[in-house]
This record gives structure tokens, C-alpha cells and sequence, in this order.
């Protein structure tokens, strides 16, 4: 809703567009608690923000200028409404998302900021909501927003997605989708809803991105085919009893089979063209991962191989880490050690409790009680949940059993 | 370039269900934007409400008469063309027309010395 209150007041009227949805709300609430819900809220709630849209443009006709790519359209009385019914039309909110979506990408924003910014105008999150799936306070995201807004309502109109800088924008737009959904997957948020939540949101605007042929991109398809991948493995990542599961312990028939057939065509659909990028590396190892009904028969030798191309393609501790787990699955343990020892850049390990798991996992499996244990109590200390606090608990006291 | 008024006058207005008038807003907004698109509006204007007030000299205001409801203006645009000519030809597709009314044309003059 913002993202088309913004297409019709411009860019640099983001705060008004904001306002409008506030009060589209705060006038559902009233109506709502007299009246009841109507049977379809959201158009109910579009109805409005599209009347009180009209009614602003009418009252700030002279002291305002609204998007300037509209021209002369919102002026006049001849014109105003249907082009504000136009751009509210289903097609055109969704191009609206689009268009908002490469503008939250700015290249003057850092990553961070991108997704704060995508989380909060296009997924409607509030302050506190995006904090929270940042693990940061509500002051320190709510500076960060407010600066992004200020910078997004500088550059006046909405990204065109006809512009030159359209495939740089595109690849800062699958960014930050995939920090969003590793937010979800991955993050150091303690509320598991909230991370499924986050997951789900990547996947939906990366599914606008396919329903439009110029950003349905192989690497956008492989994207969505990672994400759907990914997430077909999410029922299992925590067992009954509420407890975190490694992808080798985790129950696999609880896995989304729908899911990962889905994933499985995406990936297929991404193979054309000679665009390899690391969304499809990426994909494939979860393919990999999804092919093998039991961890046994998981090709860890096609994962190593499909690791050392992501090494390449985007160089960084985390992807070594993972690489040096592949390796110990394919070549033993003391292999995946050297590995894992040799990693360059360690100190980004500093509060990432899972390169220290890994170390323990592996010295365990060498027979090395006592380094393993001391290396889970130095993943201990880097949890950044109860959840991960009790699987590595759990883990020390395998090793003292 | 020179500047012409556009009056659209007489036309059935009302009376109508909104998905009528919505079909024709649409057609008005589509000519509009054609004729922006060519450069030619210099200021779309508005349309207007029938009802209104007749003011004449001595403070005598009252709810009319206007001109007889087939003339009556229902709204104004301000065009750019190169001639009477060019103004007149550019009224083709209005959508004015489908409602019985028509379009006067008349050039702005030009005062000064």
C-alpha cells in the first residue's frame, strides 16, 4: 500500500504515503469496532488509502509537487481520479512493489539498510518488528530507518525499471532478498515465528520478481529455487522437543517434499543462458542436500566440488567453513580440521558460535573428547539464543558422557 | 505556438450510474493524455459543476439563468496549437462528443501593444 501511495505521491513523499496507510488503519479500527470486519479487509483498507490518496492530492495541489512522472495528470480534476483508480489497479501495485523494491536497493545504502528498508515499506514490519529480527534495539533501527527514508526520498522518483542501472539494481535486489531470507534462516532472532515470517517474505517478493519477464532472470529463478530449498527443510531444522537439529541429525521425512519439487523445477528454469551465479551454486548444493533420502547418501563429493565453485564465485569465511564441513564428510575428519585451520580471516569468527560447533564436531568425531568439549563451551559462549545456548549445552554433555 | 481555450459545452452529464461515469472519466483521462503527450495542453483545466451563481452588477446574485442546458459549460482546458485550425482539428476523439455536447474553440487574445 505504501509502495503505490508512493508511485502516486513520489518518492520524496514518503512520509506522506505513510501517513495516508496510518490512517487508512486508524479509520478501519474506528469502522471495524462498529461495524465489524468487512469480508474482504485489505481491499476495504486499499478503498480508503485510495480516497484519502484523492483527497490529499486535491487539498496540496498547489503546495506540494507529487511524482513528477505523472506530470500533469493528479492537477486536474479531468484526470485525478482515473489515474489514481489506474494506479491502483492490481497490475500496477504490483509493477509499484517492483519499483519500490529497486529503490529500497540504493546503492547508497549499506546492506543493512537495504533490508531494514524492504522489511519495513514492503513487508509492512514496524520498528520494534524489524529490531527484533535484527537482534538491535529499537533507538539504533529506527536511527538506521529514518536515514535510509531520508536517502530514498532524496532521489525524488521511484526506480524505473526501464533505467540503464537496471541489472546492477537488479543483482543489489537479489542481495538483499537473500540477506533477508538467511536473516529468516539463519538469523540470531529468538523467535522462531518471526524467522519463518522473514523466510516468507523473501520468498513472496522474490516471487513478484518472476512474474515479470524482465527481472525473471536466471539468477532470480535460482534464487527462488535456493530459497524454496531452504525452506522445504525448515520442519526439520527443530525436533519435537523444540531442539535445533543439524542438517545431518535432522528427521529428512519431515522435510517438504512440495517444497523441494518446487525448488527442484526453479533451479531447472534458472539453467539458461551462461549466467552462473552464486544463487545457483548455492541451489545446487541444497538440491544435493534435498536428493539424499538419508544422510548417507548424500554425493559429498559433488558438494565439495559445488563448494570450491562457490569459493571462487564469492569468497568468504562462512562458505570455507561450510566447505571444510563438506570435506570432512567426504575425506574424514582430520581433513575437515586442516580445512577448518586454515581458514584465512578467522576473526570474523569472533561472535559466530558456529565455526567453534564445527571445530568440536569434528574433534568429537577424531576422538578428542576434551578439545571437542572445550571448543562447544567456546560456541556456548557465542550463542545468541536459548535455542542454540541448550544444543550446545546438550553437545558438551555428549561429550562428557 | 498560441494559446486556445477549450469550453466543453452542453453533453449529458448526469444521470448516469458510476460505472458509467467511470468508463467515461477513463475516456476523458486517455484523451487528455494524448493531447499532453503531443505538447498540446498548456493546463488541463477542470470540469464543472452545473449549479452555480449568476453575479451582475448592483450585487444581484442569483441561482441563474445560465445558458440553456445544451450550452451549458461543463468544464475548460487551456491547449496549445499552431492555429485556429490546428485547435479545432485537435477536438477529434473528445469524448464530449459521445454525449450529444461539443467543444468551443476560442483563441486567447493577445493584449498588449
Amino acid at each position: 500500500m505504501v509502495a503505490a501511495l508512493t508511485r502516486v505521491f513520489g518518492v520524496h513523499n514518503l512520509a506522506l504515503a505513510e501517513d495516508v496507510v496510518q490512517d487508512a488503519f486508524c479509520r478501519a479500527m474506528e469502522v471495524w469496532k462498529f461495524r465489524g470486519v468487512p469480508e474482504n479487509p485489505s481491499a476495504w483498507l486499499m478503498a480508503t488509502a485510495k480516497h484519502r490518496a484523492i483527497d490529499v492530492l486535491r487539498r496540496e495541489r498547489t503546495a506540494r509537487t507529487f511524482a513528477p512522472e505523472l506530470g500533469r495528470l493528479l492537477e486536474s480534476e479531468w484526470t485525478l481520479v482515473p489515474a489514481v483508480e489506474e494506479l491502483f489497479g492490481t497490475a500496477a501495485v504490483k509493477d509499484d512493489l517492483l519499483r519500490m523494491m529497486f529503490s529500497c536497493c540504493n546503492p547508497r545504502l549499506n546492506d543493512d539498510a537495504q533490508v531494514a528498508l524492504v522489511l519495513h515499506i514492503l513487508c509492512g514490519f514496524g520498528v520494534s518488528e524489524v529490531a527484533a529480527a535484527f537482534l538491535d534495539t529499537e533507538a539504533a533501527t529506527q536511527k538506521r530507518i529514518s536515514r535510509a527514508k531520508k536517502i530514498l526520498a532524496g532521489s525524488k522518483r521511484l526506480f524505473d525499471l526501464a533505467d540503464a542501472d537496471f541489472a546492477r539494481r537488479l543483482s543489489a535486489v537479489h542481495r538483499a532478498l537473500y540477506l533477508l531470507f538467511n536473516e529468516g534462516y539463519h538469523g540470531a532472532s529468538s523467535e522462531s515465528v518471526m524467522q519463518v515470517e522473514l523466510c516468507q517474505e523473501a520468498m513472496r517478493l522474490t516471487g513478484l520478481l518472476l512474474e515479470r519477464e524482465s527481472t525473471a532472470t536466471p539468477a532470480t529463478f535460482a534464487l527462488a529455487a535456493l530459497m524454496s530449498l531452504h525452506a522445504a527443510r525448515l520442519p526439520g531444522r527443530i525436533n519435537a522437543s523444540g531442539r535445533l537439529q543439524t542438517l545431518l541429525d535432522q528427521d529428512r521425512s519431515q522435510w517438504d517434499t512440495a517444497l523441494i519439487a518446487e525448488g527442484q523445477r526453479l533451479l531447472e528454469r534458472s539453467a539458461t543462458g551462461s549466467e552462473l551465479s552464486e544463487y545457483h551454486v548455492e541451489a545446487a548444493i541444497a538440491a544435493a542436500h534435498a536428493r539424499a533420502a538419508r544422510v548417507e547418501l548424500t554425493n559429498w563429493a559433488q558438494i565439495v566440488a559445488l563448494y570450491d565453485k562457490l569459493a571462487v564465485l564469492r569468497p568468504s569465511p562462512i562458505v570455507a567453513l561450510n566447505r571444510a564441513i563438506a570435506i570432512a564428510q567426504y575425506q574424514g575428519p582430520e581433513r575437515g580440521l586442516d580445512e577448518l585451520h586454515a581458514i584465512a580471516d578467522l576473526d570474523r569468527f569472533a561472535r559466530y558460535p558456529f565455526y567453534f560447533a564445527a571445530l568440536a564436531d569434528l574433534e568429537l568425531r577424531c576422538g578428542r573428547r576434551d578439545a571437542a568439549r572445550q571448543h562447544f563451551g567456546e560456541a556456548l559462549t557465542r550463542a545468541r539464543n536459548p535455542m542454540e545456548r541448550e544444543f550446545f549445552e546438550q553437545r558438551i554433555r555428549a561429550c562428557e558422557a | 505556438m498560441n494559446d486556445f481555450l477549450y469550453l466543453y459545452r452542453g453533453g449529458q452529464w448526469s444521470n448516469r450510474t458510476p460505472e458509467q461515469m467511470q468508463t467515461t472519466m477513463q475516456k476523458w483521462m486517455a484523451w487528455m493524455k494524448e493531447l499532453g503527450d503531443k505538447g498540446h495542453i498548456k493546463d488541463m483545466g477542470h470540469p464543472l459543476e452545473q449549479q452555480g451563481k449568476v453575479v451582475k452588477a448592483h450585487k444581484s446574485v442569483t441561482d441563474g439563468p445560465f445558458a440553456e442546458a445544451k450550452d451549458l459549460i461543463g468544464g475548460y482546458t487551456l491547449v496549445q496549437a499552431r492555429d485556429l485550425a490546428q485547435a479545432a482539428e485537435l477536438t477529434a476523439g473528445c469524448p464530449i462528443f459521445e454525449n450529444g455536447g461539443f467543444v468551443e474553440v476560442r483563441p486567447i487574445m493577445k493584449t498588449g501593444m
